[in-house]
């Protein structure tokens, strides 16, 4: 495997890693913007209070890894997506400080400003990861310059949407079995009961998606069909998704998490193999597409962010477990909670 | 109005904004952690509520800093995606190395440190405010690692079209990293003891829990003395002579030198003027900036009159911010010395009106950092890349005018409003002040 793949996989990771612990944060953020019951509000809260922050950096560390790595990539997307980008800022930068801000001031208007940063912060991002997720799927206009000409609007076409809609229908879900994991008595069993609702959506917007993509970016499908292993990610994903509803209903929390956070890893999976080795794809010429080739760094700067990714990564790893397992079980709220 | 021009505007704006913050968690992170060592060695409960006052006024920085450094992280591909292209395979690692390294550090530990003291053993507890610390100024190191290599690019070759990396270390430790690494973290030392300083100082006007700020006072000044003198001598000196030897044009700026002079002078005082770059009413002692610089009264230093014209940087702007970064460096000296002499003669507690001033200083030290990146940031102008790139080719060509102005807008308003809330919340924190002691410590 040459490094340029290597590359590609790390990245594929980081968004991994990103949708997985982000995901569930940002589930319990949409979910927030539906809770009536302050105490619930503040259990919300509490339950991702000590590691929400850690969770983002997964977005920033993989900005930082795509624009070294491929720096093309980075300055092409992260220009031609600007208003959406603008947009995403602002919600992550509301969403961040009403975590701390929220309870700073006793009083029930100042709460339910925050409660609606906290909400509508995560309700945003979810919906632009798709969105994202489904432009860069379908193509965006390139030009032979590899410079992006397209529009803001035109990034909001109706398949990117749908992508959109999927997303946060899989971080709702997502967040909903993490926060049931969380939480006792009604509120549990309030969650316990949403799941199965999600999830019945989420499986018929994936369908409806996938479907779609056929006609929206049918060369997607060019000789993956072929390759064993999309059909070893496509039926671990099946086999995850049809165990979700299964742990939940027998209370087994803990594996519906597990599962749910195999579906995410898997469908960014199977959409690394559909893409590769093509990063960007080209709607203008799918020749102009940006690649691992033609969008990467030289071999050095490679290798120097492969060495510094292999000794910096175990460690994060080692510690963030670490952390979530001081953190584990129910949220209590004490004098130290938000 | 030129997209060049608003792109240059949002990023100023944006990292001055966000600058306001590291600087203070980093001091503050390094002192919570002299505090919580006493406090765990010596097992006083005194030290712990110093620990967790402080603590919360560190978060609520902390979250703001967050908040706006994921701006910054994009922006380098949003607006400045030439540059980014350009630069890219050296540029990224840096800022990649951050994430890694001191990102997950610093968010997943402060996680700890703010909820687990009841979850987790007292040696953990410790270790988990160290690591903010260290998490931090690893931050600081790798970014400050990024603006280095503009300022004094190294290790790299241009070829196909782009900047290539040749020499990783050399591209790491480029001729100004360490200094400017010295040079700013001791800022944010300074930067943290003023805070902790004037926090206390108004525990004591207010008298409100005295017993514990006059510990934390006392810490806050000798501390803030030690980081102070370090910030002139040797920081600040070598910081200096480093401009001289590799921007020589920033450094005919700094010091407000027109015309190229043996045994140049050190400006005290000046007008200075942009059109033509030149000095007013100057109050100046002949050839010690040559002495400074280069350690020899007769050695030549360059005027900006040395360098073609289209590559000084404005001369108003950066002799104006540098020299008073270097007087408020000279005050900080002197009132912390002050302050430790009184603490020395035990008649500290009763200066009220010092006690004041160590209050209104707060804000000091975050302007001195500012008026000082104006000085490296305006001054290395009009390149991007000192010598390889100008800002004007640097800007994204894809994103109009319009789209940058309705961010600045949407960006302005936020820290507008974010800051007004940062102030407003802290200035309530620190009123209602740490918990009490319980009476037993209070009468030991
Ligand atoms: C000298 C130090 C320093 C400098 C020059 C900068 N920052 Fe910063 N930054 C920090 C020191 C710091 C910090 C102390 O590490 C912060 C403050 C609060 C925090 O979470 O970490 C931080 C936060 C922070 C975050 C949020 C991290 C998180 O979620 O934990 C990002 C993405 C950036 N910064 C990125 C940048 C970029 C791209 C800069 C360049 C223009 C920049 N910072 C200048
Ligand atoms: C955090 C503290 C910093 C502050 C307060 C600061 C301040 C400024 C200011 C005032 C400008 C505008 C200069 C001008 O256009 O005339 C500027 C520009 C710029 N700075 Fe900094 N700077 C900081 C750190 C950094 C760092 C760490 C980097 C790189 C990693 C950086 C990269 C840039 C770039 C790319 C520009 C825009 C292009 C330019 O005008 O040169 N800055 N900064
Ligand atoms: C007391 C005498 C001081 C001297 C002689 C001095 C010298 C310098 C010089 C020459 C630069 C420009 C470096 C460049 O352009 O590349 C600089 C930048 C800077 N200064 Fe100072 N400084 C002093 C005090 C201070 C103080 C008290 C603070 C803050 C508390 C401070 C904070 C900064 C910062 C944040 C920068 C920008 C980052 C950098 O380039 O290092 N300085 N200083």
């Amino acid at each position: 495997m040459d490094l340029n793949t290597i590359w590609f996989l790390l990245v594929a990771v980081l968004i991994m890693g990103y949708a997985v612990l982000d995901g569930f944060d940002l589930g319990v953020g949409i979910i927030h913007l539906f809770t009536k019951d302050e105490n619930e509000k503040r259990i919300n809260i509490n339950s991702i209070g000590p590691v929400w922050d850690g969770n983002e950096v997964w977005l920033l560390t993989g900005g930082g890894a795509l624009f070294a790595a491929f720096p093309i990539v980075y300055a092409t997307v992260f220009s031609g997506f600007y208003l959406a980008l603008v947009l995403l800022l602002f919600a992550l930068i509301f969403r961040a400080v009403s975590f701390e801000f929220r309870g700073k001031v006793d009083s029930d208007k100042w709460r339910k400003a925050w409660d609606l940063a906290f909400g509508i912060g995560s309700l945003l991002p979810a919906v632009l990861f798709g969105v994202a997720i489904g432009n860069i799927l379908r193509g965006i206009p390139i030009n032979s310059e590899g410079t992006f000409t397209g529009s803001f609007f035109g990034l909001l076409n109706p398949y990117a949407i749908l992508v959109g809609v999927l997303s946060l229908v899989m971080f709702t879900m997502h967040g909903s079995i993490y926060l049931a994991m969380k939480t006792t008595g009604g509120q549990k069993t309030r969650l316990k009961n949403l799941t199965p609702k999600l999830w019945i959506t989420f499986v018929a917007v994936y369908l409806l998606a996938t479907l779609y993509t056929f006609f929206e970016a049918p060369f997607l499908f060019d000789g993956i069909l072929s390759s064993p292993l999309f059909w070893v990610l496509l039926v671990l994903l099946l086999l995850s998704l049809l165990y979700i509803p299964v742990a939940v209903k027998s209370n087994s929390l803990g594996r519906a998490f597990i599962s749910s956070s195999a579906v995410i890893i898997m469908m960014i999976g199977l959409l690394g193999i559909s893409l590769f080795p093509m990063l960007v794809p080209s709607l203008t010429d799918l020749a102009y597409s940006l690649t691992i080739y033609n969008a990467s760094s030289t071999e050095r700067t490679l290798t120097a962010m492969l060495i510094i990714a292999l000794i910096g990564m175990p460690l994060v790893i080692f510690y963030t477990a670490y952390i979530y397992k001081v953190f584990k079980g129910k949220v209590i709220i004490s004098e130290d909670s938000y | 109005m030129d997209a060049v021009f608003l792109a240059r505007l949002q990023f100023a704006m944006t990292v001055g904004f966000h600058f306001i913050f590291p600087p203070i968690t980093i001091g503050l992170a390094w002192l919570l952690v002299i505090v919580e060592t006493i406090g765990w060695r010596k097992n006083d409960e005194r030290y712990t509520k110093i620990g967790k006052f402080f603590g919360k006024l560190l978060a609520l920085t902390f979250v703001v800093g967050v908040a706006s450094g994921i701006v910054m992280e994009f922006q380098f591909g949003t607006n400045w995606s030439e540059y980014s292209k350009f630069v890219g395979d050296i540029f990224g690692a840096p800022l990649a190395a951050e994430g890694v390294f001191a990102f997950f550090l610093e968010s997943g530990f402060l996680g700890l440190y703010l909820f687990g003291r009841k979850r987790v053993s007292k040696g953990v507890h410790w270790f988990s405010g160290l690591m903010v610390a260290v998490g931090s100024t690893i931050s600081a190191f790798w970014i400050l690692v990024a603006n280095s290599w503009q300022q004094t690019p190294a290790g790299f070759i241009v070829q196909n079209g782009r900047a290539e990396l040749t020499g990783f270390w050399d591209a790491v430790f480029n001729p100004s990293t360490l200094i400017r690494f010295w040079h700013t973290f001791d800022a944010a030392l300074i930067t943290g003891a003023f805070f902790m300083a004037g926090v206390s100082a108004y525990l004591l006007l207010k008298k409100k829990n005295t017993e514990i700020a006059k510990i934390s006072m006392k810490l806050a000044l000798i501390f803030g003395l030690v980081v102070s003198v370090l910030e002139l001598f040797p920081f600040g000196h070598e910081h200096a002579k480093q401009v001289a030897q590799t921007q020589p044009e920033k450094f005919a700026a700094i010091e407000g030198l027109y015309s190229t002079q043996q045994g140049a002078p050190l400006v005290f005082f000046a007008l200075p003027t942009d059109n033509p770059p030149d000095l007013k009413g100057a109050l100046e002692i002949p050839s010690v900036l040559s002495w400074l610089a280069f350690g020899d009264i007769d050695a030549e230093i360059k005027g900006l009159d040395a360098f073609p014209e289209d590559e000084i940087p404005p001369l108003w702007l950066t002799f104006v911010s540098f020299h008073n970064m270097v007087i408020l460096g000279l005050y900080f000296i002197l009132i912390m010395a002050i302050g430790v002499w009184y603490l020395y003669r035990k008649s500290l507690w009763e200066k009220k009106k010092l006690l004041k001033v160590f209050l209104w200083s707060i804000p000091l030290p975050v302007i001195a950092c500012q008026l000082g990146w104006i000085t490296a940031e305006v001054g290395r102008q009009p390149w991007i890349v000192y010598k390889l790139m100008r800002t004007s080719d640097a800007a994204s060509v894809t994103v109009s005018a319009g789209e940058i102005l309705f961010s600045i807008i949407l960006f302005g308003g936020i820290y507008l409003l974010l800051g007004a809330l940062y102030v407003y919340i802290m200035a309530r924190e620190i009123k209602h002040g740490p918990e009490p002691l319980t009476s037993k410590e209070a009468i030991a």
